[in-house]
């Protein structure tokens, strides 16, 4: 395994050459926000909302970025807040996001992420779709109103759980979260029950019904997870 | 001499108004600074001219809502959408993901048990979507919380009166 | 087996009828909707001691049917069905065909588009008696693979489906992959609206696809390739099954090609019809039975494509140059064209220009050139206004800007892209605002929605452009506008979302005070938007 010498904002930091850009700022305690990323799960780079800027020309993010020789990382400026600020502000206006009455209130990720980037109000103009509640299964239910697509669910079921029960279906602004072949959650066959989804879900799409309103969600436990299964 | 003091109460439960006043014996600090001269909590029918500071709770629902906030905008120097209703639309905006036909019915037709026709006399028509009060004019301070709390409200007062810089997070968020 | 032996292979009749006068009937999808089957069967009927056959397109769509007559070398215009008989004295007396559309012809420049409108093109035997698998076979009896990679390296071929990345550099990344299975893959996913080049060539010469396709498999050492076409050409598909099923008579493909131990297998498969899937990794995950999404690169296919494999893939026009480089040589490929682009471009002429059609041109051409001189200028005596390169990926280009040479940099520099070739000409009744609405529509219907920027950012842009349009805006929306595209321009995931803001940034580059029009006075100087009561 190679040796990668760069600098993040400024200082020179180095890494092995299989680590990203966010895992190597977080060993060295410097702070990227991160939506759609979990650690335990296979980065897909979905969200955005951690991108960094390299070399004073590119944007990428830094969950899915390799470090390599020479990189010169921003983590922070006010091109990448403004950016990252878009962003958050789009996928707030794309569902129906009201914390007051969402169950994960105060124990959510995409509140938290509006604190971190300072956001506290909307420019856009919000969407207001009509969004489905599927409550057909015995335990667990999915409001999509609350849904930001990060696909952490998918990657959950697909390569921890093992079942594949989860996907998306429908493109660009119709995506969304299915299970089986688009049939409520109840009718799948393939749905193990475990719940994993349940606890990776940054907002409150996925909830386990009869739990109290903000029932604290454990997102770590893929960690436990890891270390058990010694990998 | 005093500063001019308003609230207002657009779309909303009150809520916010209720949060305001648990700011308890810190009013009487605050009525040094400033008269109240416009709010629900007051006996005033008109707003007045020149406010220094207006609060407004609530969402933006119907005609006369918009009427209210641009004239409100015209009369005073620094306008605060207190609470979520009034930042992001919160619960009033929930309406908008369905036919504002559809609502109507739901709320005043399907459940009555006498009149399965409503007829709107000199009420003003609801917007087709419920909009935030920066949807129409331009906010100087955002407060956010459903409600905020009082201390927010006190140390956001105490701010705007020392014109100190508000840091918003440290005392509130969305849906607080 | 060497070229003059696959000749030999060539039934006669093919050899002795060509000698004789010719009547081609274009039989792509243009002319063949306007009824040119019927015009080929009832000449025919009326010529049968002339070769009479349909042949691929001849470049002036606007015109069709259009019947060419060798060896005069007329063409014949608007040859319906209805006028047989105008068509027969025509034939029969050629001098009286006019050729006001001379210049159509004579500015352009033939490489990818040679043989369309002159071949046969479900006819394998016309295709090989016009050099036809010559360079192939060249390649597999003299070059080694390393000379044909640096036969392209050198030759400064560029890819042409809007990119621009250096060809041989591609081929020479896969090539250096120690992999015991390599893909090859042809982009036929063409979705740009207004652009027809690859449709039109797959259905007028599918061979030089196929050949193309064969030296770069024996370059880079692939033995399986899928040509990815999009469902909604079904003529291309038909032609190009068609021309593989004869290359397969013919040993050219399949085991043990032309009696050497090379063995290439090409199989075409279909897309369903998502724009974002002739991006390279949303292509191979379609490919692979997947949802057409991308994914970030790197890796780049080159290194882990198909089932993680290496995976060469190039647009339907870069194979169609690479039988001409390896047959007329590097050093004359690298003559044409500007210093950084070589060669020469298809471009598909379309919205308020005279000449619709198809045309090849040498790069670093003036846009002037390109759009009054080859396609005759803009039509009812209108003025020109500004003219959309590369699609819904692409950016407007203005009148002051006609000097421009068409070439990669350029086109680049004035926020821009060459893109795939579509070149959509727009004169002055045209509302730039609705344009870019136009443009953002179609990718927000196309958006994959796997990245937030452009999952988000397409609907936000559309809703802002449409308010704008309906005399709704203000200047605080358009600030938003410019805000949202910026972001995705510089943080989604793919080239689709980076490149969908590129209509509405360039449009309010070059037309700003159109857009305050519609903002600060409710009025649309092109007349395009109804306002709620009226104008202004």
């Amino acid at each position: 395994m190679k040796i990668k010498t760069f600098t993040i904002d400024g200082v020179e930091l180095s890494g092995r050459e299989d680590q990203t850009i966010l895992e190597v700022a977080r060993e060295h305690g410097i702070k990227i926000p991160t939506l759609c990323h979990l650690e335990g799960l296979t980065p897909i780079g979905s969200c955005r909302i951690c991108i960094v800027e390299i070399d004073g020309k590119r944007f990428a993010p830094s969950c899915i970025t390799k470090v390599e020789d020479g990189m010169k990382i921003v983590t922070n400026n006010s091109e990448i807040t403004e950016y990252r600020k878009t962003i958050l502000e789009m996928i707030f206006a794309e569902r129906n996001h009201i914390c007051s009455i969402c169950i994960a209130n105060g124990n959510c990720e995409l509140q938290n992420l509006s604190i971190e980037l300072g956001m506290d109000h909307f420019e856009i103009k919000n969407q207001y779709p009509r969004c489905e509640v599927d409550l057909s299964h015995e335990k667990y239910g999915i409001d999509h109103n609350r849904c930001v697509l990060c696909a952490r669910c998918v990657r959950v079921c697909a390569k921890i759980e093992g079942a594949h029960t989860k996907d998306i279906s429908g493109r660009g602004h119709n995506a969304r979260i299915i299970t089986d072949f688009a049939r409520g959650w109840g009718e799948a066959e393939t749905c193990t029950g475990c719940g994993k989804c349940v606890q990776v879900c940054p907002t409150g799409a996925l909830f386990e019904k009869g739990k109290p309103v903000g029932a604290r969600k454990k997102r770590d436990f893929l960690n436990y997870l890891k270390i058990m299964r010694g990998q | 001499m005093k500063k001019k003091l308003a609230t207002v109460w657009l779309d909303g439960c009150s809520g916010c108004h209720m949060s305001f006043l648990d700011i308890d014996e810190r009013l009487l600090e605050v009525l040094q600074f400033f008269d109240i001269v416009y709010s629900p909590l007051v006996d005033f029918k008109e707003f007045p001219e020149s406010v220094d500071v207006t609060f407004v709770e609530g969402a933006v629902s119907t005609t006369e809502d918009i009427k209210k906030i641009k004239e409100i905008r015209k009369k005073s120097s620094i306008i605060v959408a207190m609470g979520d209703c009034a930042i992001t639309g919160n619960v009033p905006s929930m309406r908008n993901s369905f036919k504002l036909n559809s609502v109507i019915d739901r709320g005043y037709a399907e459940n009555s048990d006498k009149h399965n026709k409503v007829e709107f006399f000199d009420v003003p028509p609801l917007l087709t979507n419920v909009l935030p009060v920066n949807a129409i004019i331009h906010v100087n301070y955002y407060l956010p919380g459903c409600p905020p709390p009082a201390d927010a409200f006190y140390n956001l007062i105490k701010s705007i009166l020392n014109q100190e810089k508000f840091d918003v997070f440290q005392h509130t968020r969305f849906g607080k | 087996m060497l070229y003059e032996e696959l000749l030999e292979k060539i039934d006669d009749q093919f050899l002795s009828k060509d000698k004789q006068s010719t009547i081609s009937v274009c039989v792509a999808a243009g002319c063949l909707a306007l009824g040119s089957d019927k015009v080929l069967e009832e000449l025919k009927r009326i010529f049968p001691d002339r070769k009479v056959k349909g042949v691929g397109c001849l470049g002036l769509c606007s015109r069709g049917t259009l019947v060419r007559i060798e060896p005069e070398g007329f063409v014949i215009e608007h040859a319906k069905p209805d006028n047989i008989d105008e068509i027969v004295n025509f034939i029969q007396n050629p001098e009286k065909i006019g050729d006001e559309n001379k210049k159509f012809y004579e500015k352009q420049q033939k490489i990818v588009l040679k043989n369309c409108g002159k071949i046969d093109p479900e006819s394998i035997e016309e295709y090989i008696l016009n050099e036809g698998y010559k360079a192939f076979l060249k390649c597999l009896n003299e070059l080694s693979p390393d000379e044909i990679i640096n036969e392209v390296i050198k030759s400064g071929l560029r890819g042409r489906g809007g990119g621009g990345y250096p060809t041989g550099l591609k081929w020479s990344t896969v090539a250096k992959m120690q992999s015991p299975i390599k893909y090859l893959v042809c982009n036929a996913d063409e979705g740009d609206p207004g652009a027809f080049m690859d449709r039109a060539i797959l259905e007028s010469d599918p061979h030089r696809i196929i050949e193309g396709m064969l030296i770069a498999a024996y370059a880079i050492g692939a033995n399986r390739g899928y040509v990815y076409v999009r469902a909604e050409y079904p003529l291309a598909i038909k032609r190009l099954k068609n021309a593989i099923k004869n290359a397969e008579r013919f040993n050219l493909l399949g085991t043990n090609i032309a009696g050497t131990t090379f063995n290439f297998n090409l199989e075409v498969r279909l897309g369903a019809g998502a724009y974002v899937c002739g991006e390279e990794t949303a292509l191979i995950a379609s490919i692979e039975g997947k949802k057409g999404t991308p994914r970030p690169r790197p890796p780049y296919p080159a290194e882990s494509g198909i089932k993680n494999y290496p995976t060469l893939i190039n647009n339907v026009e870069t194979y169609a140059n690479i039988s001409t480089i390896i047959n007329n040589g590097s050093g004359w490929f690298a003559s044409i064209g500007t210093d950084k682009s070589k060669g020469t471009k298809v471009f598909a002429l379309s919205g308020n220009i005279k000449n619709t059609g198809l045309v090849e041109v040498p790069m670093g051409i003036k846009l002037y050139d390109l759009i009054f001189e080859i396609g005759g200028g803009i039509p009812n005596d209108k003025e020109f206004k500004a003219v959309q390169t590369g699609g819904p990926s692409g950016g407007c280009i203005p009148s002051e800007y006609l000097n421009t040479p068409v070439d990669y940099e350029s086109l680049v520099h004035l926020g821009s892209i060459m893109g795939s070739g579509g070149m959509i000409v727009m004169d002055e009744d045209t509302c730039m605002v609705d344009m870019a609405k136009f443009f953002i529509d179609f990718c927000k219907s196309e958006s994959c929605g796997k990245c937030a920027p452009c999952r988000n950012g397409t609907v936000q842009l559309y809703e802002i452009l449409d308010k704008i349009t309906k005399g709704e805006g203000n200047e605080r929306d358009l600030t938003t506008m410019v805000k949202i595209a910026n972001t995705m321009k510089k943080t989604s995931l793919c080239g689709l979302g980076q490149s969908a803001p590129n209509p509405v940034l360039s449009a309010f580059k070059y037309f700003k005070d159109e857009f305050y029009e519609h903002v600060l006075h409710r009025y649309c100087p092109a007349g395009v938007c109804k306002f709620n009561g009226g104008n202004r």
